[in-house]
């Protein structure tokens, strides 16, 4: 079925998968709060929500509920349409990233290879990158339209904050780029599916991008844009309503991504441990293990999700020259030195 | 000399961090175990509505103004509760008691009017153990909220305990609330 | 007409269309995302070119690093109010001279290429792909690249002087 010189079956394919992914990550983003409020609470010998519905569950909903229907204030001497389009930018950029990621091997359906992938582009993680270095806009037109100085100097913290991370994590990625060869993420997953994870190689480096991811995604230990107590809060300090619950959505969602992205780069993506999958391919049919992968993937990430709350409601707050000591004089040089090793080592086995 | 209360307690180590312990990182692994484990501990919280905490023995709550056996009310509007009241809280006046009430009220005084404002009283137990007639008690409730600060001067038909006669059941009730113990203590 | 021709034209009037409000907008911050509208258009004529790994950097380091530091120099400087138009009728003139000084620099520069048929050439050809990018940069152009990072490297050096001086 071509029309225009377009497969349109290729687009409804994109299509579906775009929005089952989306669909996806908000859902994760949402009952990311409610698992962020249970493991608060366990943590602290508590219960947690637990009144909206069976254990709590429907407390999300009721959340979403209020902020939807709360009243929708703009400041008067703010500029209006970059206040609005502050949040949105926040929404859209943590959502864009899932479009590089393989969430699976892939499926046949009818006679038609799907694989679990919107875009399988020749520069997967730089994209990423791309996409992370745009969320700071989200943070600083909120900030600056909000006319309000402790918003416009949060801003300014947080986007100084997540450049300057960025760079760390850039450093610390090399090296699994010079392992693998390529930029492309099917591949760098196809290269851990046939031998071992990344993680074996460089766990190093992987301790320095989960630092910088943490501080990518303002958690805890490097929440200083929306520290409330002894900040003044941050950037979304004159938003309410719905924009605001974006902003605070946003950030859920870019703490289920970058754990996906820490599960495909380091941990194999969506490869089962101790399993062949093509053996297992063979018992049960490829659209099964093509689902049996998508949930292993799924695993990864909400373990790093854990992860992410556990630290949360483990460690204080940084100050901020001590979050850019940390950053500039601390993980950037360690990030240059295990990338040179890396070279030297791939060097010395190639030669 | 200070006295050792616990013996948890240690004093600062000011010594300069060497070099591991700069890293932070075994300290933040450290304070992770610990997170982790209380993750599975116990959980301290009651579902109050469902579940609620015993009070001890001698726990002074909202009051009662008893009756005996018969149902009779045995408070005489002696007044020594409300003189006894640091919060000047009571209030009554005083009634004489008529032909062919007998069975109301135990003795030829009763209290017409009764009224313990529950914003001001500070559930002492003063007034129960002013009292001469074992007419009032403190239960074992504490003081339901309202919407209006009228709702809180508590009269004397809200402090009365239900007739033995007319609804034994509502009395036993209203006894068991009464801490038996206390005389004991 | 093609879906990538079709394409290269919206991107066309996105970027002639957001580089027009870089200049006549008054409130600086808004000229700043018009710049960064333009990147992306361009870094689409990127895309349709077959040139991925170019369209990516130009919105890395362009979009998100360099346009940054722009928006954080206009927010502290506080620039929100429309600041006044230059009323010197000298400088106009001066300004107008210069700006179709450019203009024909970039007439007979572009004078003598020649047209390509078809403007867009998206999955054909690989040069702007990482791979043979980074080999025509570590062999043919070695010595120029070498050169400007050691330009880099004096700058750096050069900003943490100034930095250092009381």
């Amino acid at each position: 079925m071509y029309l225009l010189a377009i497969d349109w079956f290729f687009i409804l394919e994109k299509l579906a998968l775009i929005f089952v992914i989306i669909m996806l990550s908000m859902g994760v983003a949402m009952y990311a709060t409610y698992g962020e409020r249970k493991v608060a609470a366990f943590i602290q010998d508590r219960i947690g929500p637990n009144r909206a519905g069976p254990f709590g569950l429907f407390q999300p909903l009721a959340d979403g509920g209020k902020l939807f229907f709360k009243e929708e204030i703009i400041p008067l001497a703010s500029s209006k349409f970059l206040f609005i389009l502050g949040p949105l930018l926040a929404m859209v950029t943590a959502l864009l990233t899932s479009a590089v990621i393989p969430w699976g091997s892939s499926m046949t359906i009818g006679n038609r290879q799907v694989p679990l992938q919107v875009a399988d582009v020749n520069i997967g993680i730089l994209y990423v990158f791309g996409v992370v270095s745009l969320g700071v806009y989200g943070i600083m037109l909120g900030g600056w339209a909000s006319n309000n100085k402790f918003s416009l100097l949060a801003a300014i913290r947080g986007a100084s904050q997540m450049v300057s991370y960025e760079l760390a994590m850039g450093l610390s990625l090399i090296a699994v780029l010079m392992l693998t060869g390529s930029l492309q993420m099917s591949v760098i997953v196809g290269e851990q599916y046939n031998s071992v994870w990344n993680i074996v190689y460089q766990p190093l480096g992987f301790i320095i991008f989960f630092i910088c991811a943490l501080a990518e995604t303002n958690r805890t230990p490097f929440d200083l844009p929306e520290a409330e107590n002894e900040l003044n809060f941050g950037y979304h300090q004159e938003y309410s309503s719905m924009k605001l619950g974006f902003y605070l959505f946003a950030e859920y969602i870019n703490m289920f991504i970058s754990g996906v992205i820490m599960a495909t780069l380091y941990f194999g993506g969506y490869d089962i441990p101790f399993v062949n999958e093509a053996h297992l391919a063979q018992r049960i049919g490829e659209n099964w293990v093509a689902l049996l992968t998508f949930l292993m993937l799924m695993a990864k990430a909400l373990f790093f999700v854990f992860v992410f709350m556990w630290i949360r409601w483990t460690i204080p707050r940084f100050r901020f020259d001590q979050l850019m000591h940390l950053g500039w004089k601390r993980l950037i040089p360690l990030a240059l030195a295990n990338m040179i090793l890396t070279a030297v080592v791939i060097l010395w086995l190639k030669k | 000399m200070s006295v050792q209360l616990t013996n948890r307690s240690r004093p600062v180590d000011r010594r300069p961090m060497n070099w591991a312990e700069r890293l932070y990182l075994i300290n933040i692994f450290k304070g992770m175990a610990i997170t982790l484990k209380h993750f599975f501990k116990k959980k301290a919280t009651i579902k109050y509505p469902e579940e609620t905490r015993p009070f001890s023995k001698v726990f002074r709550g909202l009051q009662i103004l008893n009756r005996d056996e018969e149902g009779r009310e045995r408070c005489t509007a002696c007044g020594l509760c409300a003189v006894a009241c640091p919060a000047e809280a009571i209030t009554m006046e005083a009634a004489e008691r008529q032909e062919g009430e007998e069975n109301l009220y135990r003795e030829e005084k009763y209290a017409a009017k009764y009224e313990i404002n529950m914003l001001r009283c500070i559930f002492c137990g003063y007034c129960e153990e002013a009292c001469p007639k074992d007419a009032i008690y403190l239960s074992q409730t504490f003081t339901p909220a309202n919407y209006q600060r009228k709702g809180f001067i508590y009269k004397k038909e809200d402090l009365l305990i239900p007739n033995p006669v007319t609804d034994p059941e509502g009395y036993q009730k209203a006894l068991g609330t009464i801490s038996r113990e206390k005389e004991g203590v | 007409m093609n879906i990538t021709q079709l394409l290269f034209w919206i991107l066309t009037v996105i970027a002639i269309g957001s580089a027009l409000m870089i200049v006549t907008s008054k409130n600086p911050v808004y000229s700043v995302l018009g710049l960064i509208v333009t990147f992306f258009a361009i870094s689409g004529h990127y895309i349709l070119m077959n040139a991925q790994f170019l369209a990516i950097v130009n919105i890395i380091v362009y979009a998100g690093a360099i346009m940054v530091l722009f928006l954080f120099v206009i927010m502290l400087m506080n620039l929100s109010r429309a600041t006044e138009t230059l009323k010197n009728k000298w400088l106009q003139i001066v300004g107008a001279i210069a700006g179709s000084c450019l203009f024909l620099v970039l007439v007979a520069a572009l004078k003598n290429t020649e047209i390509k048929k078809n403007l867009v050439e998206m999955g054909t050809g690989d040069i702007g792909l990482v791979k043979s990018l980074g080999r025509e940069l570590f062999t043919t152009f070695v010595i120029p690249f070498e050169i400007s990072s050691v330009l880099f490297l004096s700058a750096m050096i050069g900003s943490v002087v100034i930095g250092k001086k009381e």
